[in-house]
């Protein structure tokens, strides 16, 4: 009895160590190859494998890089373009859904969140074999098309996410107190939501500048962005502008995540926990 | 009275959700200046009939008129009433003195008005002090106000409560139903007021319409509910009630005699009409029913009971049957004068005890 309990014990504390462990080579195998890359975008040299001194000139170089800034001004194109369009309607089809009855709400509840399971690779055929039925020819506007039709889903479950938590008197005592539903939507409903509204919004930009697949299917010869750049870029061997460019565009990505998130926890004003 | 319009007027209004029938077929009329309760168990349909009124459900059947109009589909906002809900419903990005304001903006009354009223009205409720605070930043009872002061700057012909204190703690909730009523007197509009207690329905109301299963029971003074309950189900949500059922011996007039459990025979006025043979109950407050010696009606003393203001006897009157009898304590011996086992006369006014058929 007493070896057994004790044995226990000794196997619950090695689980615990394995456990923490496992933890740890987790994020090492998740950041380590990030942290690296940070500090080669800082090496002082042509290689990316041997440290040479610190430098900042790949990044310098970016910036004069004509082929890189052509990129990046498509790339901001279309993130805000598809921002702007998906969170308008985004937020059009969330308070639909959440508020309304209407013939054939489920189906079309499905289907908003195909984009968000469906592989990649799938949606980007799919709006590619679209683009050619209807003969429109490929650029920048296929791109945002696509991209807003991917960011509306994400958005979607942002907004609906706050909405479904938001006390449905606060609407009605709106409503009590005269206001009709035009004024209702903009004096509460409107300014309650607006967290989880930005909070979408951000997530559709992040999204839209860092994807790949669908845009490398649905640009045309001179609608290249920034991941499409760096791929090409890689194709003719890695070097330390790679990191820079790469770097960076992880740490935007990551701010406006981190963003995006702590407006979606605060501002709990408003939100009932039922 | 009878001759003024009703400030709020419910006829046959029936309310179905599905096939759940949360209002059935509801009558009242409710007059102007009037504090009127609508009590009634969970479920009974007493949020659904005040929703009707305020336009956020609409009537499966039946009109409701307010001030004579009838209201047919009239959306909330262009119907004279307001609402306190139960949970407040402050806009939590708006301070107190916004909140209070925002009926009147939307009503596009000016400016130098609204700050006018929006002070007046946070006197009224006494916490001007209170303005520029969030509504997070408020105490139960303080919310509790503010959207009572929210309602009222409107000056509406009508206001609609649902459970207003339900929230709070028993002790404001008793300080509360004071100044609601005070406050109501004082502005002199009509209250319709929403509540699962009793006791609170009987202490604020002029008129009490007593719900269950989505019907309107009975509608009367607190007295009238207490005194002369129409039913089992009135008598026994209101207050605490004698039941002892028996078949109708003889009529007479406005009394009945009840043989209770086939050996006790009872007089007891009626309610409504019976007819001899018939199975009924006849229902007798505690405190009602007195201790003698001896009497006609006779039964032994099973448990006593002493609570300091009262004693509470718990006769055995027959097999079946049990009553519950309250004495005040006005002398020091008094709740000596019957002993356990001992046998007692039993003693009533034949107008209290009240012949049920429903
Ligand atoms: N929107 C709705 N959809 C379906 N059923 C409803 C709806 N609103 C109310 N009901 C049902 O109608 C009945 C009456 O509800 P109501 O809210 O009016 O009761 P209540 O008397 O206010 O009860 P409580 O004291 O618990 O607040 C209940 O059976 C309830 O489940
Ligand atoms: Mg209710």
């Amino acid at each position: 009895m007493k070896t057994g309990s004790s044995r226990q014990r000794t196997l619950i504390r090695i689980g615990q160590k394995v456990l923490s462990l496992h933890a740890l080579f987790s994020y090492l195998f998740l950041y380590l190859p990030i942290i690296i890359l940070i500090i080669f975008s800082f090496n002082n040299s042509k290689s990316v494998f041997r440290w040479a001194g610190f430098t900042t000139h790949w990044y310098l170089d970016l910036f004069s890089d004509p082929r890189i800034m052509s990129a990046l001004k498509n790339s901001l194109i279309v993130a805000s373009a598809s921002t702007i369009a998906s969170t308008i309607f985004g937020t059009m089809v969330s308070i639909a859904m959440e508020r309304y009855d209407f013939f054939g709400k489920l189906p079309f509840d499905a289907l908003l969140y195909l984009p968000i399971v469906i592989p990649d690779i799938t949606m980007a055929v799919m709006l590619l074999v679209f683009f050619v039925t209807i003969h429109m020819p490929l650029g920048l506007h296929t791109i945002i098309i696509s991209h807003i039709a991917f960011n509306i889903s994400f958005v979607s479950v942002t907004v609906r996410a706050r909405l479904a938590s938001l006390d449905p008197a606060l609407e009605e005592a709106a409503q009590d107190l005269y206001a009709n539903e035009w004024q209702t939507f903009w004096k509460v409903t409107f300014p309650l939501l607006l967290p989880g509204i930005i909070g979408g919004a951000l997530m559709a930009f992040t999204l839209s500048l860092d994807d790949y697949v669908i845009t490398f299917f649905t640009a045309g010869a001179r609608s290249t962005t920034l991941p499409l750049r760096i791929y090409s870029m890689v194709k003719t061997g890695v070097k330390p502008d790679i990191n820079a460019l790469s770097s960076l565009m992880m740490m935007v990505s990551m701010a406006l995540v981190v963003l995006s998130l702590l407006l979606q926890r605060k501002g709990g004003e408003g939100v009932t926990i039922q | 009275m009878a001759e003024s319009i009703p400030a709020v007027e419910l006829e046959h209004v029936t309310k179905r959700f599905g096939n759940v029938v949360a209002v059935n077929d509801v009558t009242l009329r409710i007059a102007e200046g009037e504090f009127f309760s609508l009590l009634g168990p969970s479920g009974c349909g007493k949020t659904t009939t005040l929703r009707m009124i305020a336009g956020f459900e609409m009537p499966t059947a039946g009109v409701v008129r307010i001030r004579g109009q009838e209201m047919g589909e009239t959306p909330p906002f262009k119907r004279p009433v307001n609402t306190v809900f139960q949970s407040y419903a402050l806009f939590p990005h708006l301070t107190v003195a916004q909140n209070v304001a925002f009926g009147l903006e939307m009503q596009k009354v000016p400016r130098k008005e609204i700050k006018q009223r929006v002070a007046e009205a946070l006197e009224m409720v006494r916490l001007p002090q209170m303005a520029n605070r969030k509504p997070k930043q408020l105490s139960g009872g303080q919310r509790q106000r503010i959207a009572l002061a929210r309602a009222l700057v409107n000056r509406p012909q009508v206001l609609l409560l649902d459970e207003p204190l339900g929230a709070l703690d028993l002790k404001l909730r008793k300080a509360m139903q004071l100044e609601l009523k005070a406050l109501q007197s004082q502005v002199g509009i009509t209250f319709i007021y929403v509540t699962h207690d009793q006791e609170e329905a009987l202490t604020m109301s002029d008129r009490i319409a007593v719900m269950n299963e989505g019907r309107v029971y009975q509608v009367g003074t607190p007295r009238e509910i207490y005194e002369r309950p129409n039913s089992r189900f009135v008598a026994d949500f209101i207050g605490e009630t004698n039941f002892l059922t028996g078949r109708v011996e003889e009529v007479r007039g406005e009394q009945a005699v009840v043989l209770v459990d086939g050996t006790v025979r009872v007089v007891g006025t009626l309610t409504g009409p019976v007819s001899r043979g018939q199975e009924v109950t006849v229902a007798i407050r505690p405190e009602k029913l007195r201790l003698r010696p001896t009497g006609e009606v006779q039964g032994r003393v099973e448990e006593l009971i002493y609570i300091g203001t009262d004693t509470r006897y718990v006769i055995r009157l027959t097999e079946r049957s049990r009553l519950t009898v309250r004495t005040q304590n006005v002398g020091i011996g008094d709740s000596q004068r019957f002993r356990q086992g001992e046998r007692v006369g039993l003693e009533w006014n034949d107008e209290s005890a009240l012949v049920l058929v429903e």
